[in-house]
Formats: C-alpha cells, structure tokens, sequence
C-alpha cells in the first residue's frame, strides 16, 4: 500500500483552515457513497476547494471520489460538500436506504450487474 | 469456480471499462447513476485487497483517508485540535457501474484495530464484506472476522492464492472459526474473473440470508461513533 497518500502529510491546522474551522455541521447526511451532482459552476473567488468539487460533479461522483480528488479526509470534504448543498450549488443522490438486510430487488440487480462483467 | 474467461463485455450499454481506464484518472459515471452501493474487503497488508478491487473496478484504484479522533477523547472548545491525537487510516477504493442508476463501489479496508473506530463512519449500510486471507497468514485473520461477527455484518471469507501448501477448505474454517453458513471461497486477486466471483457469492450469500430472514429482523446496535478529528 502507497505511503505517499494525499492529505496525509497534511497539518491539523491546513485542515482547519480549509473548513474555517468548522467540525461536523451538516455533515453527517453525506454518505461515503452519496452521488453528487454540480448544479452550478464554479464563480471567481469561491474558495478553491468549493470550485474544484463543482468542476468534478458535472457528473455523478461519489463522496468517496470527491475526497480523493481533493486529497482531503472524507469528514473534511462532507464539511465542504454541506456548504454547498447548503446554498444549492449540489444536489446529492443518497442511497437507497437499507436495514440490517438488503434489499432483495436491489440484490438482484447488483448480481445481473456483476454477471455481466 | 469458472475457469479463466474472456474479458469482454456483452452488455452494450455499459461504458468502455477496458484497460483504457488503467490511464485515465477517473471516467465519469453516467447522469442516471442515482444509487451507491458498497461492498467492503477486509484484510492484512499485503493480501491482496488492492489487487482484487484493480482487477474487478473500471477506474485505477484510488485512495483516500480518514481522520479521527481515538474513541474516548474528543476536541476541546480552546482551539487546540493540534494536539489531539489522531486515528488516521487510508483505505482504496474502486468502482463498477452495474447498470444505468446502480454503482457498485468496493473498499480496499486494513483489517487492524484501529480500522474498526470507522467502520460505521464509513461503511455503514454496506451490502457486505469479503475477508481476504492469505492461508500461510491466517490468524491475521482472525480480529476481522470477529468483528464482522460481532457487527452482524455479513461477510465471505475468500482465500487468495499465493502458491503456497494447499489447505483444505475444512481447515481453513477450522483455523478461522468460521460458522458453517459462511460461505468459504478461493480465489486468484489478479484475475478479474476470479474477482467477479468472488463478489456474486458474497451477493448470492446475501440473497440467501434475505430470503430467508424472519420478519422482524433486528436492527443493529447503535454504535458511539467518535467525533472526527479537523
Ligand atoms: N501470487 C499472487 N500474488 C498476489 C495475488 N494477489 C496479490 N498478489 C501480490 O501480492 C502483493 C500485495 O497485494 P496488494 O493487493 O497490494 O495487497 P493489499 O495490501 O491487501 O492491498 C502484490 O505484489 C500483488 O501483486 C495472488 O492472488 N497471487
Ligand atoms: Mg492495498
């Protein structure tokens, strides 16, 4: 496993700066799998990391995808993916919310999905 | 288990997944694609975790962390986060559009203590999880399952091989305490056919434990998630 991962050798302090501060605002309803979308385009003077994530979701891209791309911690990029739910600039496509067991229809799709590979 | 098999592809509506996407940073998912999925592969260093997720993914595998503070602290209200120590772990991930609205992400997870402080942070709601064993190295093993178990997660056991002495499948179970109902599977990381069979038993498993699941199904404990560390 590559030791030279992104955000690794980052400061606490560079992390905090980047979320102004801010913990956990909001943050818990982006799953690591939660599809965003951009519903705008970045503007001048939006903070970097805002404008690269809109750049990155003209498609559907996972939260997971997001963090790698910005080579920030997940929690730190749900902080950043809230901000701009907040103001409209995403929409996020959550999972189909499963209990304990999942969804037989969805089990079946996922099988005719990998049968297919 | 299928012998090797061809590569390519008979569903005409999914995108080019070939080794064109090995150079590309990341392809981009189609605009129907409203469904995440995830399905999690836990193991040792060096087991293959990596391996199987580039065998089976469409894009190069990438990878990300996650930051969090030990379990028991928390941040103070004086602004000192610095010092707070921290539990960091980096997991890979890849991704298999499975049809128009589905995707199908897959966790490359290290099986070590400190993993489990995010599991439910991360991986909550995940349809499941393959444990990869190398059997020369079992009891590496051994901490994953137990917490699977202890998670109600369910979960395959798939023994990646490495050429070394041939265990036989009762063995293994043996070795690993494995309850009879989990499926047991063997399996070549590298080979992108291997790969996907490993997967549809876990997803197979799964069906079978949904369709035969008792109405009131239990819900899982709600766990003390520890506070992320920023
Ligand atoms: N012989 C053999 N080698 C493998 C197999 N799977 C992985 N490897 C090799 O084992 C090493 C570790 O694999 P990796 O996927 O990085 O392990 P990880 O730490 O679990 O992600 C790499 O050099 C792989 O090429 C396998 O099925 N057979
Ligand atoms: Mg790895």
């Amino acid at each position: 496993m590559s030791r030279a991962r992104p955000g690794r050798d980052d400061s606490p302090d560079r992390l905090y700066t980047v979320t102004g501060g801010r913990t956990r605002a909001g943050s818990d309803a982006f799953d690591v799998v939660t599809l965003v979308v951009s519903e705008s385009d970045p503007v001048p003077g939006m903070q970097s990391e805002h404008a690269a994530i809109l750049r990155m979701c003209r498609f559907p891209t996972a939260v997971v995808e997001v963090a790698a791309g910005l080579g920030l911690p997940v929690s730190i990029t749900r902080i950043l993916l809230a901000d701009l739910h907040d103001t409209g600039r995403i929409s996020a496509r959550h999972p189909r919310p499963s209990y304990r067991l999942p969804d037989h229809d969805i089990l079946e799709q996922v099988l005719v999905g990998l049968r297919s590979l | 288990m299928d012998s090797v098999a061809s590569d390519i592809s008979d569903v005409s509506d999914v995108p080019d997944v070939s080794e064109a996407a090995e150079s590309s940073h990341r392809q981009t998912l189609r605009s129907t694609a409203d469904n995440g999925l995830k399905i999690v592969i836990v193991g040792g260093f060096g087991v293959g975790k990596t391996t199987l997720v580039r065998s089976v993914s469409e894009i190069r595998p990438l990878n990300t962390e996650e930051t969090m503070t030990q379990a028991g602290e928390h941040i103070d209200d004086t602004g000192g986060v610095a010092a707070k120590k921290a539990t960091t772990v980096a997991f890979d991930f890849g991704r298999i559009s499975l049809d128009a609205r589905n995707v199908l992400y897959l966790f490359g997870a290290p099986g070590q203590e400190r993993f489990w402080f995010l599991w439910d942070r991360l991986f909550a709601g995940t349809l499941g999880a393959v444990v990869l064993v190398d059997t020369r190295r079992l009891s590496d093993s051994w901490y994953a399952v137990d917490r699977l178990e202890h998670h109600g997660t369910p979960f395959v056991v798939a023994c990646n091989d490495f050429g070394g002495p041939a265990h036989t499948p009762d063995q293994i179970r043996e070795a690993l305490d494995l309850a009879d109902e989990v499926p047991l599977v063997f399996c070549d990381a590298r080979s992108r056919e291997s790969g996907k069979q490993v997967l549809i038993s876990l997803v197979e498993h799964l069906r079978t434990l949904v369709t035969s699941a008792p109405r009131s199904i239990p819900q899982p404990i709600p766990q003390t998630v520890p506070e992320p560390m920023l």
